[in-house]
Order: structure tokens, then C-alpha cells, then sequence
């Protein structure tokens, strides 16, 4: 019987990378815009954290270097689906298989090499704090910050003018621009909100989770976060709570492969990926509640 | 027009690869020529293009068939795996004793298995409305861990040194080499049948038409009467049973034994090829030799000491582009200064 306690710290910790890529596509997908892109941004997020935290040992420029370079890739999406109004199904895809390549281009110099993370100083100065020092004190800094993400997600959601301006946009992006919003900005600096999301949840995944970089280690986690958005019927607090299943998923298979040698390790690490497909049965056979929290302008292009 | 958009976008990877290789420190001629001509330079080399070339034009079509109708199958990669999955199976247990029925029943097992696996995502988006794209890509996942099982597994060849490889397939499941010298095998002509079916089935039949107007817009088609869900059902199982039969073309053709990776990411690098050649099965034709050059031109990459990712590189670029130049033909782009919304105006 696994500590009860390590299983629940590995949980959060697994979910995290889902809980940033998720809500940054969840904010995208507000104002509109469907970015089926988050696979390619969060490889090429991974490869490029992977390489700064190598080279600089700095992890404030690892993940800031990740987020930037999933900005660039999320304001050329932008300039194709928003701006030339073409298919965004289909610049999603190119998005993916473009920076899948070049993420395993970039990182072929880097493959099988490990980072040696030296424990942080916050997360010893958490570990002082009496009783919330036990999670606190085990937990990277990044994953309480994802925390942080989600109130400030929620709060900018519902309780500020520009997330109502937002909101607005992902519905009727007529009418915002009949009373003067700027759509299209909107709609850029959201889409870059969740690419660079994106690139900081495959940096989590490259340099916190494994510390090291091989290819295929995103293995669809972007494609999870964008149907976590609709397992969350686009709500923030349920989107958390889908990526910590997830988390769960995956780590009861890490586990369920220790206790049960005869089971194939193959169907065990199937499971997050049939988990998905089960789900989303589940929640979008309901087709009238679908209807009802799905952004209604998501994926048409807007033009004045 | 709508033809020349792909040969700007050819135009545009090129000049992108260029800059590539100055920024690499390789001479860029020297490149391009080693990297698109020196492999189809001799009939080895064009053989080689052919074996790369067919699997992709033939999951072109099939899901060609399936973006007309607006169902958007990303799972040929998976698909293509229950080929290898489903014709492997009958080679290893009957390759011993086959005789000429062997290759025939293979096929139609591949073909069998990756309509399977596209009948799941067709099922879950008809009867529960579940999203096909994000259904049939992860069942890509979940096909290829299958397939690592069998030949991690059960499937692992004894004598071959503990390698995650199947024993070589027997000669009866093996695919007739058509051109001496090369490695072109039979699959070949099933890519050409599949252009001409598809010549004939989508763009002069009845069905091709339904399927375009559903892809338009759904509620006409509705209007017209045109079943819709049909629409999904034979769009995916079109590029399923495609895909199928390619994986089978790819054990009984150049691999000749069973890999865990049996696929260099023909099921997605088949959806640019799908594109690329605007959905006809003549543009799809042109569309794969060139993305399977692109393949080759990244395995003769590491000549240069560049990866050989680079091909994938390019052929995602080249989608990219056509996207890009499709808007910029189709429209005229204006050029707005910012609009000052004036107090009153907008009441």
C-alpha cells in the first residue's frame, strides 16, 4: 500500500502541466477561438524550457523562454485563424505537425539528457510552515502557482470588465463590435494567453516532471487539456478538477504497474487515453447542455 | 487559382529552407540538391520515393473522402495500425501454410481493422455526439501501445536477439517487388486504383456531391435530405479501410516484419497530403510524391549533419503555407488604420 500522502502530492503534481495548458485553451475558447494547436505549442514549450534550464540553470528564464515561445506560436496561429479568417481546425493541425518537428529538431541535440534539479529554496521555506508546510513543503512552487492561474483565471472571468468583454466576444463578436471592443485584439492576446499557457505546461512536463527531454514526451497531453476544456463545459473550477483525475489516471497506472506485474505496462498507460474518450461520451451525449456552454461563436472567423 | 496556391506554398517551404540551412552553416544549393534530388537521382531512389509516396496518397483519398463531408479523421494514424495489426496476425499464423490467398485475405483484414477503429469514432460522434477529432486521435495513442504490446509481447521474434521485432513475414505474405532493382512493391497500384476510384466515386458520382454539400453546410444537406450521419459513417470508414490497407502494404512491402513503430507518421503527414492536393484524388497523387520526397530528403538530412526531423519540418511548413496563400488568394486583404469608436456612435 502506497503512503497515501506521496500518492496525492504525485497526483497534483502529474494533473499540473494539464491544469496550465487547460486553462489557457479554456480562456482562448472563451473569446472564440478554437486552437487545436496546444499539442505542438506544448512539445515545443518542453524542448525549449528543457534547453534554457540546461544552459542557464535558471528557472525563471526556462519557463519564461517556454511561455514566450508559445506566444510566437500562438500569434502565428492568430495571424492565419484570426486575421485571414482561415479554417482553424486545419491551422490547428498544421500548428501541431509543424512544431512537433520542430520541436524533435530542436531537441535532437538534447535527447537523453537529464537535468539535475537542485531542491529550491522556496519549497524548504515553505516546509517552516506549520501544517500547510507537509503539502506546501513536497510541492514544486510552479504547481501552487497553477493555483494561483486558476483564481486569477476564475477572478478575470467573472468578476472583471474585460473578462465579461471577453466572454462577450467568444458569444456574439457582432455586437461587442457594434459597441466598440476590439475583437480582434481580443481574440490575439487571448489565443497567446493560452499558447504561452501551453508552453509552460510542457516545460512543467520537461524540466519538473521527467527532468529530461526524449521524443514523444508530450504523448498527447495537449490533445487531454483541449478535451479537459470540454469535459469542463468551459468552467474553470471543473477544468482543475479534470486535470487532477487525469493526474489520478495517470499515476494509479504508475502504481497499478508495480502491484500487478501481470497486467501489460501497455494497457496500464492506455488508460489515460481511453479515460478521455469515455468522458467526453459522457458529458457531450447531453446535446441540449453542450449547446447551452459551449461559446457560441467558437471556431467561426470574424470579419467587420 | 485554387491550383497555383499549392505551388506557391511549394515555392515559400523552399525559400524557408534556404534560410534553414544558411543558419545551419550548410550551403544551401549543396543542400537542396542532397536533399531533393540526390535521393531520386538513380531508379533505387525512385523506387524508394514510390514506396513512401503510395501509403500516402491512398490515406490521402480515404480522408479526402471524410474532409469533404466536414468529418475531420485524424486517426489514420491509428488506423494504419490496426492494418499492421490485423494483416500481421494472418501472416504469422497462416504465412507457413499460405498460398496465393494469403495477400488477399490480409488485405482485407487490414482493411477490416482500420474501418474498425474508425467505426468508433463514427459510432461515439453519431449515437453520442462525441467530438471525432479528439476520439480518433486518441485512439492513435491507444493503437500504437496496442502494437507495442504484440511485439514487445507475444509477437517478439525468438531468434532475433531480444529486438522488439516480429519474426520476417513469410514469403506468401509478402507483396510482388514490381520494378527489378528497387524496392517497389505491388502496394503501389492499389494507391493508383484508389485515385481512380476516387476519380470516378467523388468527383463525378452522386455520393462525391452529397458528401460536398454536407461538408458546405450540414443543415442544406439536411434540407436536401441528404443523410448526414451516413455522411459521417462513410467518411470515416473511407479513410479507416484506406488506412488499413496501407499499414498491410507497409509489413508486406518494404518493412517485411512487424516494428513497433511500423509507421513514420504516414496517418498525419497523409492529412497535409490530403490538403495539399485540395482534396482530389489527381492533386492528392502529386501531393504524396512530394511529401514523400520530403521524407526521403529528411533521411538523406543527416549527410549534412542536420536531423532528419527536418523533412517533418518542411512538410508542416508547406501546410502552413497553402493555408496562408489560399486566404490571400481567395480574398483581398485590406489594410485598416484603427477606428476610434466615436462617443455617440454607437447607439
Amino acid at each position: 500500500m502506497p503512503d497515501l500522502m506521496a500518492v496525492l502530492l504525485a497526483t497534483l503534481v502529474a494533473g499540473t502541466p494539464l491544469v496550465y495548458a487547460a486553462l489557457g485553451e479554456l480562456v482562448t475558447e472563451r473569446a472564440g477561438v478554437l486552437n487545436l494547436g496546444v499539442e505542438g505549442m506544448m512539445v515545443v514549450g518542453a524542448v525549449i524550457g528543457f534547453i534554457v534550464m540546461l544552459n542557464t540553470n535558471s528557472l525563471m528564464l526556462a519557463m519564461g523562454a517556454a511561455a514566450a515561445s508559445g506566444a510566437v506560436l500562438g500569434f502565428g496561429f492568430s495571424v492565419l485563424a484570426v486575421s485571414l479568417m482561415a479554417n482553424q481546425i486545419a491551422v490547428g493541425l498544421a500548428l501541431t505537425i509543424f512544431a512537433t518537428s520542430l520541436g524533435s529538431y530542436l531537441g535532437r541535440p538534447y535527447v537523453g539528457m537529464a537535468l539535475v534539479l537542485e531542491p529550491s529554496a522556496i519549497m524548504q521555506l515553505a516546509g517552516e510552515i506549520p501544517l500547510l508546510g507537509l503539502v506546501l513543503g513536497g510541492l514544486h512552487p510552479l504547481v501552487w502557482l497553477s493555483w494561483v492561474l486558476f483564481g486569477g483565471v476564475w477572478f478575470f472571468l467573472y468578476r472583471t470588465r474585460a473578462g465579461l468583454i471577453l466572454r462577450a466576444i467568444g458569444e456574439a463578436p457582432e455586437s461587442a463590435h457594434a459597441i466598440g471592443y476590439p475583437v480582434i485584439r481580443i481574440r490575439y492576446l487571448a489565443t497567446m494567453f493560452g499558447a504561452a499557457m501551453a508552453g509552460i505546461a510542457g516545460a512543467f512536463v520537461s524540466v519538473i516532471y521527467t527532468s529530461l527531454w526524449t521524443e514523444g514526451l508530450i504523448a498527447g497531453r495537449g490533445w487531454i487539456a483541449v478535451a479537459l476544456v470540454v469535459f469542463a463545459t468551459w468552467r474553470p473550477g471543473r477544468c482543475v478538477a479534470g486535470a487532477y483525475l487525469f493526474g489520478g489516471v495517470t499515476i494509479a497506472q504508475l502504481f497499478a504497474q508495480g502491484a500487478w506485474a501481470a497486467v501489460p505496462s501497455e494497457l496500464m498507460s492506455a488508460l489515460p487515453y481511453l479515460a478521455t474518450i469515455v468522458v467526453l461520451v459522457l458529458i457531450s451525449r447531453d446535446a441540449a447542455r453542450m449547446r447551452l456552454s459551449v461559446p457560441a461563436s467558437l471556431g467561426k472567423p470574424f470579419s467587420t | 487559382m485554387v491550383w497555383l496556391s499549392p505551388v506557391i506554398a511549394t515555392v515559400l517551404t523552399c525559400l524557408v529552407a534556404v534560410i534553414v540551412f544558411l543558419v545551419s552553416g550548410v550551403d544551401p544549393i549543396t543542400a537542396l540538391k542532397t536533399l531533393f534530388v540526390a535521393p531520386v537521382a538513380d531508379l533505387y531512389g525512385v523506387g524508394e520515393l514510390l514506396i513512401k509516396a503510395a501509403p500516402l496518397v491512398l490515406i490521402g483519398i480515404g480522408l479526402s473522402v471524410g474532409f469533404r463531408a466536414g468529418v475531420w479523421n485524424i486517426g489514420g494514424e491509428g488506423q494504419l495500425i490496426l492494418g499492421v495489426i490485423f494483416g500481421g496476425w494472418l501472416a504469422l499464423n497462416f504465412g507457413s501454410v499460405g498460398g496465393y490467398w494469403l495477400m488477399p485475405l490480409m488485405m482485407i483484414a487490414g482493411a477490416l481493422g482500420g474501418a474498425f477503429w474508425a467505426a468508433i469514432p463514427a459510432l461515439l460522434r453519431t449515437r453520442f455526439n462525441a467530438n471525432e477529432i479528439l476520439v480518433s486521435l486518441m485512439l492513435n495513442y491507444v493503437a500504437a501501445l496496442w502494437l507495442s504490446y504484440l511485439v514487445f509481447g507475444p509477437w517478439r521474434d525468438p531468434a532475433g536477439f531480444n529486438f522488439p521485432q516480429s519474426e520476417p513475414l513469410a514469403q506468401a505474405a509478402l507483396l510482388p517487388i514490381i520494378i527489378e532493382g528497387t524496392r517497389a512493391h505491388a502496394g503501389i497500384f492499389i494507391a493508383l486504383v484508389a485515385v481512380l476510384l476516387g476519380l470516378f466515386v467523388l468527383e463525378r458520382g452522386f455520393a462525391g456531391f452529397q458528401l460536398r454539400v454536407t461538408g458546405l453546410s450540414a443543415n442544406s444537406a439536411r434540407y436536401a435530405g441528404f443523410p448526414v450521419n451516413k455522411a459521417v459513417w462513410i467518411g470515416l470508414l473511407a479513410g479507416g479501410t484506406a488506412a488499413g490497407i496501407a499499414g498491410v502494404g507497409e509489413i508486406s512491402g518494404p518493412l517485411g516484419q512487424i516494428f513497433p513503430t511500423a509507421s513514420p507518421g504516414y496517418g498525419y503527414a497523409a492529412i497535409v497530403a490530403a490538403f495539399l492536393g485540395r482534396l482530389h484524388p489527381v492533386g492528392i497523387l502529386f501531393a504524396g510524391l512530394l511529401m514523400a520526397l520530403l521524407y526521403l530528403g529528411g533521411d538523406y538530412a543527416q549527410i549534412l549533419g542536420l536531423p532528419s526531423s527536418i523533412g517533418g519540418l518542411f512538410q508542416g511548413l508547406l501546410l502552413f503555407f497553402l493555408l496562408t496563400v489560399d486566404v490571400l488568394i481567395k480574398f483581398r486583404l485590406r489594410i485598416e488604420g484603427p477606428r476610434v469608436p466615436v462617443a455617440g456612435e454607437a447607439s
